[in-house]
């Protein structure tokens, strides 16, 4: 696309007939930078080539716009509900990172346009920003930063049922790997004690990178929950990140590689808290953790990315994006994510038929009686209800066909 | 409220609650009977079915409006309920009532500033479209805190509400036993506390001693204020709890203490529903036509299941009334209102949690009024958004080439039965005159004539020439379908707008709807059983309508990806893949023969002579259906360079990609660049040279077109021996535990996706192997290779191995403990006992075999089936939600009410239908510019459709209009 700054005085071989020419037209902008653009690449033209290709691009575009009055919800809903019928219902399989699973087909559909708090499988593509993404350890630093680390990475928890103690050997090696930027195991030993102490309640007692504790009272029913409980206790990381993978992908415009993170579970605000993410490619596959994050057209953005590549993992990717936006610009219109259903917009209508012929009929009309509600009947739901003509398409045209008596009153 | 009264169009619904007084004035009579017929079966006077309430049965007359059954659409009576009762679809918001209201002034428990800044949340929300139920909620939620009435002062106590109908006020009252509590509170119990004695309770308190000794001797009770003195002098509690149930009745008098200005301050609108009015004190009875009685064969009458329960409330109704005057205990009038109660329920809703529903004799459930309304069948979606209608037909359908695909054949027995109104006038008179003459039988004929003065009269095989005779210009004449009418055509599911079409009538003999097997794609159907729906149109703006924008041929692009719907399929395929392949070359005989149901009646220059006769390539054949300007240069499916110059076919092959349904590149172009006459024009004739074409070279498949030599079937076992041995040291590692895991997977899984890998790489070289010995004129790769049906996968499975079968993705892994089958040994990790079929289809299955694929072909169709379900409830969801946005004349997207969702449309505007989805650049500038300005065009008239100075010329019909038509005047721009 030509620079919109690049203003029509920059340009050698477009003259000011040309240029009244072409401003002369509908075009937007956008075409009409593009005119000057080829002309002036093909080193100017003459005036009778000019004006047959002004008129070719109108002609183009004219052709190419939606009509007016064009039903484009109805069109764009079937364009989506169509191919939903190809769809898989299959929850898991692969997608990009052969280690991560990701609900696809149908049932991500559907979870995408009802909106649901969390995904069934909620995954983050961490990108990173220079310096980290091509080296390796620096990538992994923040991996560690990332994925929650559990004790059983760190070391080996034994269980002593005579003396009432459990007992963490931690391995040094890992510690220093997952805590790069301490130099003595023991301050990371010390850390992880606290942990423990905070977390579980206990005393601990701690001798290099050994640490060991028991109940207060001596208890076996305790001693194993305190196991349990030391299992979940997260010393590093994300909580709700379990497993990040790294993978190394190259980069679309440039022939270098990079890494990128793939994580199991998200929490979108945190990661993007983190040194090293590049905050500005990373993405979250939970709508409303990006809509909590970086706002409502961010929001519509995903939506649409992740239609788009629902849709193109069946390979379904010809279902045109225009489809796909409208149904994310309904779900973010009033500036909250809604869903497409009897919770959102379709509950959330104007008129009280509209809303009783969805779904919950009974309880619609009683409340729209309490209120006093009035339906005007503007919309397609109550017209077929009332029998009347649809105010859509050509319903929507005031003009109406003469007859002959009609016609003659209308002369007078 | 008459008929005549009603409006003739609908500007508006209110709803609202209705005031008793308006049900009486409404009522057409009182009802007192719970009969409904007497003996000699006359209907009992203010009974169930009072004549006054309308009629049902012909020929009797309404007491009310005077008219007859059909023409009166009945009349509400009304029954006077012996006490009030509560309407269970409001029980919810009487609970919030009564929790948020005053029990003794009736205000909501809110201070004045309170109020206001509910009804600026109510205000705001209605602006937004918002809920004003939650607004409701959150007022109700507030005023349930305080706990004193802030204008009149009362303590406000706890409502219980007992699901569906019943209501509890919670009271703090004095215990029973209030004196022992004090005394025991009084008595001194270990050293450091005294006691109390009663002139130090006194003085505390502040009531008179011999108050005090009154209530230490049970003899007095102490009021609220003495109680909780009493209670902060000791330090005790002195209530207990207790339900005081509160009858409607009383529910109604609180009600109707709530003031007006409140009730708008929390969204209840006082004018249109009085809270006290969701307490029903009259019953309203729905008029007779709404619960028609049904006359069975033994001449037994069978009542409306409503019918059925307003029996019930009448006859508990009486009963009450004849109990209280008796004056019976409490306890008999209690329950009696709460089977009054229970009754009215079930009315109402009978599907309550809770309340057992009310049933038939028969044990069915009662379908009362809730009922009626609710769900897919209701009034709702099945009688207000989906109706019946006339003029419409349905059979099954069968494929017919030789008609367009604009046309649609109908059966002459549908034919008769739809009509199309013709006015007759000067000009057709002798034309309607025919259609009367032929009668109701005979074929183009008519059915009704209807006279200027309104009288509708039907054509008889009797009357029919009389009639026709009678026939004067302004009669209206309901004619036969004819060749040329234009109808809808319908096949379910509609999931896309191209699931409904209007075709043009072509009358035949027998009994389906015949079609062009080129529509088959948009319909998505077959010919395997397949019924289709038609509808006859019938106004004149319909008409036009259907053929301007609804025709076959408008509809050939599809607004999902942009490009063409319709096309050639199947055999179409083939045939001119045959036809273009290896371009093999005709006699002038033949090559005419092959073009003979084309518009094309002249062969063009020969491309050469074998034994001294001309002949005539395949390419060359195909390129007369070609527009004479087309320039156009492709990859095609079978992998070759398609190249068309000015309308010439010179090199690659002729398939799928071509000419095929879902974008065919030739279907597409000519569509976008020519006409969509143009487009169907091409599509109907590719389709029939196609079908020459492959009945000149003959094509058939049988089981022997699947069979390699036995030094393959040797190979393919090789290849399979091969895998087997590799998955056994892929097991042996596993077992030796030296098996690298994949990260992120464990050793298990890692294993089964090496295997899974193995076996898929086992039978796709079986397939390779088997693929080599097929020759490249094999029907199977024939269809494979040029798109026509099936793919090389579908060879392989049939001619080299079946494969892994799979269930959720993964190997066969269920069964026995440790095993699929009892045939194998448990633990076995091999390929044979988790699904893998060696065998191909031809060979056949080993009855092992043949159940592990069996379960993989259980999956795939459970799946299909919850697929449909799951995948129509989305697309209903997505229809509702979008049904109302309309592009308009500005650009923007707006729904009905006028709020902008796109301020353009897909942010460009551009159209789905005419720009292909994987299109980047609608408007490509740079490539408009550079063929103007190499002037790359074949005609002037190429060019002046370039440039937008010709505009494609509206074609009405198969048979009359621009382009071309039927009658074979030729493609307009041949």
């Amino acid at each position: 696309m030509t620079d919109a700054e690049a203003l029509p005085e920059s340009f050698e071989h477009v003259d000011e007939s040309t240029e009244a020419l072409v401003e002369d037209t509908e075009l937007p902008r956008r075409l009409k930078d593009r005119i000057y653009g080829a002309i002036e690449e093909n080193e100017g033209a003459t005036a009778e080539e000019i004006e047959e290709i002004v008129k070719a691009v109108v002609a183009r575009y004219e052709d190419t716009r939606v009509d007016a009055l064009d039903p484009v919800g109805t069109v764009s809903a079937q364009s989506i509900g169509e191919p939903g019928t190809q769809l898989t219902m299959n929850t898991f399989h692969f997608a990009g990172v052969a280690e991560i699973d990701v609900t696809q087909g149908l049932p991500r559909l559907i979870e995408l346009v009802d909106a649901r708090k969390t995904p069934d499988t909620p995954t983050m593509t961490v990108h990173l920003e220079e310096e980290y993404a091509t080296d390796r350890d620096k990538a992994r630093e923040v991996v560690w930063q990332i994925e929650a680390t559990k004790i059983l990475a760190l070391g080996n928890v034994s269980t002593n049922v005579a003396d009432m103690q459990v007992t963490i050997d931690l391995n040094e090696e890992t510690l220093q790997k997952r805590w790069p930027t301490y130099d003595d195991v023991g301050e990371i030993a010390e850390q992880i004690q606290d942990t423990i102490e905070s977390e579980l309640k206990v005393a601990t007692k701690r001798k290099g990178t050994t640490i060991a504790f028991g109940p207060e009272q001596p208890s076996y029913r305790e001693l194993l929950q305190l196991v349990e409980e030391l299992r979940e206790v997260v010393f590093k990381g994300i909580e709700e990140v379990t497993r990040v993978v790294i993978r190394k992908e190259e980069l679309d415009d440039r022939e270098e590689e990079e890494f990128v993170l793939y994580t199991e579970g998200s929490a979108f605000g945190d990661v993007l808290e983190i040194e090293g993410v590049d905050t500005t490619r990373s993405t979250c596959n939970n709508i409303h953790e990006i809509h909590q994050e970086l706002g409502i057209e961010a929001a519509r953005e995903t939506i649409i990315n992740e239609t788009h590549e629902t849709l193109a993992e069946q390979g379904l990717d010809d279902v045109n994006v225009r489809h796909l936006m409208l149904v994310a610009d309904i779900m973010t219109n009033r500036g909250t994510i809604e869903s497409i259903g009897r919770h959102g917009i379709s509950g959330s209508k104007e008129s009280v038929l509209a809303r009783a012929a969805f779904e919950v009929t009974v309880n619609h009309l009683l409340d729209a009686a309490v209120h006093g509600e009035v339906d005007d009947l503007d919309g397609v739901i109550e017209n077929v209800i009332v029998g009347k003509p649809v105010s859509i398409g050509t319903g929507d045209v005031d003009l109406r066909m003469g007859s002959g008596s009609a016609m003659k009153s209308a002369d007078d | 409220m008459s008929i005549s009264g009603s409006p003739k169009e609908i500007g508006k619904i209110s709803f609202g609650l209705m005031d008793p007084e308006t049900y009486r004035d409404m009522s057409a009579t009182k009802v007192i009977t719970a009969d409904t017929y007497d003996d000699d079966g006359y209907p009992i006077d203010m009974g169930l079915m009072d004549p006054r309430l309308g009629v049902i049965d012909p020929g009797l007359e309404c007491r009310t409006c005077g008219q007859h059954s059909g023409s009166c659409n009945g009349h509400f009576g009304h029954i006077e309920l012996a006490a009030p009762v509560i309407h269970v679809g409001f029980a919810k918001l009487i609970r919030r009532l009564l929790r948020g209201t005053c029990r003794e002034c009736g205000r909501i428990s809110l201070t004045e500033d309170e109020q206001a800044e509910f009804a600026d949340r109510l205000e705001r929300a209605k602006e937004l479209g918002d809920d004003p139920d939650d607004v409701l909620k959150a007022a109700i939620r507030q005023a349930r805190k305080t706990s004193r009435c802030p204008y009149c002062g009362e303590t406000q106590y706890d409502i219980k509400h007992e699901k569906p109908t019943t209501y509890y006020e919670v009271q703090d009252v004095l215990a029973g036993e209030y004196s022992e509590i004090i005394a025991d509170a009084m008595q001194p119990d270990d050293e450091d506390d005294e006691g109390m004695a009663p002139t130090e309770l006194a003085d505390e308190t502040g009531i008179a001693l011999d108050r005090i000794n009154d209530i230490l001797g049970g003899e007095f009770r102490p009021r609220e204020e003495d109680r909780k003195a009493l209670e902060k002098a000791l330090d005790i509690d002195l209530t207990e709890e207790d339900e005081n149930k509160l009858m409607p009745s009383d529910i109604r008098d609180w009600f109707e203490d709530i003031p007006d200005e409140d009730l708008a301050n929390i969204g209840v609108n006082p004018e249109t529903s009085r809270p006290e009015w969701m307490i029903l004190t009259v019953l309203p009875v729905p008029p007779v036509t709404t619960r028609p009685s049904i006359t069975l064969d033994n001449g037994q009458r069978s009542e409306d299941d409503l019918t059925h329960k307003l029996v019930d409330i009448i006859r508990i109704n009486q009963r009450f009334m004849e109990n209280r005057e008796a004056g019976a205990p409490q306890l008999i009038i209690e329950d009696l209102w709460e089977l009054l109660q229970y009754h009215v329920t079930t009315f109402v809703d009978n599907e309550i949690s809770g309340t057992p529903p009310a049933r038939h004799r028969s044990g069915r459930p009662l379908k009362t009024l809730s009922q009626r309304l609710k769900g897919k069948e209701g009034r709702f979606r099945g009688s207000l958004s989906g109706k019946r209608v006339n003029f419409s037909a349905r059979t099954v359908i069968s494929p017919d080439p030789t008609l367009s695909l604009n046309e649609v054949g109908v059966p002459e027995r549908v034919a008769r039965e739809m009509t199309q109104t013709m006015n007759v006038s000067e000009r057709n008179i002798e034309e309607a005159r025919t259609y009367v003459r032929n009668g109701p039988e005979g074929h183009p004929g008519a059915n009704y004539v209807k006279r200027p003065d309104g009288r509708r009269l039907k054509v008889t095989e009797k009357n029919c020439e009389e009639l026709a005779e009678k026939v004067e210009p302004d009669w209206e004449v309901s004619r036969h379908l004819t060749d040329g009418d234009i109808i809808v055509f319908n096949r379910q599911p509609s999931l896309h707008r191209m699931s409904i079409m209007a075709h043009e009538v072509v009358v035949m003999p027998y009994k389906t709807f015949r079609l062009n097997t080129t529509v088959c794609t948009p319909y998505n159907a077959d010919f395997d059983g397949d019924e289709m729906n038609m509808h006859a149109l019938q106004n004149e703006e319909a008409r036009a309508e259907a053929r301007v924008l609804m025709r076959v041929q408008e509809q050939m692009l599809s607004p999902r990806f942009g490009e063409n719907i319709i096309g050639a399929i199947q055999d179409h395929i083939s045939g001119t893949y045959l036809l273009t392949r290896n371009n093999p070359t005709f006699t002038e005989n033949q090559a005419l023969d092959l073009l003979r149901a084309t518009s094309v009646d002249e062969l063009p220059d020969p491309d050469g002579e074998e034994d001294g006769e001309p002949v005539w390539e395949g390419r060359t054949v195909f390129s007369e259906l070609l527009p004479d300007d087309l320039n156009l240069e492709f990859r095609s499916e079978a992998d070759d360079e398609v190249v068309i110059e000015d309308g010439q076919l010179l090199q690659g092959t002729i398939d799928e990609g071509a000419i095929g349904a879902f974008g065919g590149d030739i279907v597409d172009t000519i569509t976008k660049e020519y006409s969509k006459t143009r487009a169907r024009v091409f599509v109907n004739e590719v389709a029939t040279l196609a079908m020459r074409s492959i009945m000149h070279f003959g094509f058939s498949i049988g089981i022997d077109d699947e069979s390699i030599p036995p030094e393959a079937s040797e190979q393919v076992d090789e290849a399979i021996e091969d895998a087997h041995e590799r998955i056994d040291e892929l097991i042996e590692t596993y077992r030796a535990g030296d098996l690298n895991s994949i990260p992120g997977r464990t050793v298990d899984e890692t294993l089964e996706l090496k295997i899974m890998q193995t076996l898929g790489k086992a039978r796709d070289s079986a397939g390779e192997i088997a693929d080599d010995h097929f020759a490249d004129d094999n029907p199977a790769v024939v269809m494979a290779q040029s798109g026509a049906r099936g793919s090389m996968l579908n060879l392989t499975q049939m001619a080299g191995s079946v494969g892994q079968q799979t269930v959720s993705g993964e190997r066969i892994n269920r069964g026995y403990e440790g095993r699929t089958l009892s045939h194998f040994e448990p633990g076995d990790l091999s390929a044979k006992p988790h699904g893998f079929v060696e065998n191909s289809y031809r060979s056949g299955l080993t009855p092992r075999e043949f159940f592990f694929h069996a379960m993989g072909g259980r999956e795939g169709l459970v799946d299909t089936a919850v697929r449909t379900s799951k995948s129509g409830y989305l697309q209903r969801r997505l229809i509702n939600a979008l049904s109302e946005l309309e592009a308009q004349y500005d650009g923007t997207v707006r729904d009905t009410s006028g709020t902008v969702v796109q301020f353009e449309f897909g942010e460009d505007g551009t159209s789905p239908v005419k720009v292909s989805s994987d299109e980047d650049d609608p408007v490509d500038v740079e490539a408009i510019t550079q063929r103007v300005l190499d002037a790359e065009f074949s005609s002037e008239e190429q060019k002046a459709r370039f440039l937008g100075e010709q505009v494609e010329e509206t074609n009405l019909s198969e048979f009359a209009g621009p382009g071309l038509n039927k009658a074979g005047q030729g493609v307009s721009d041949d």
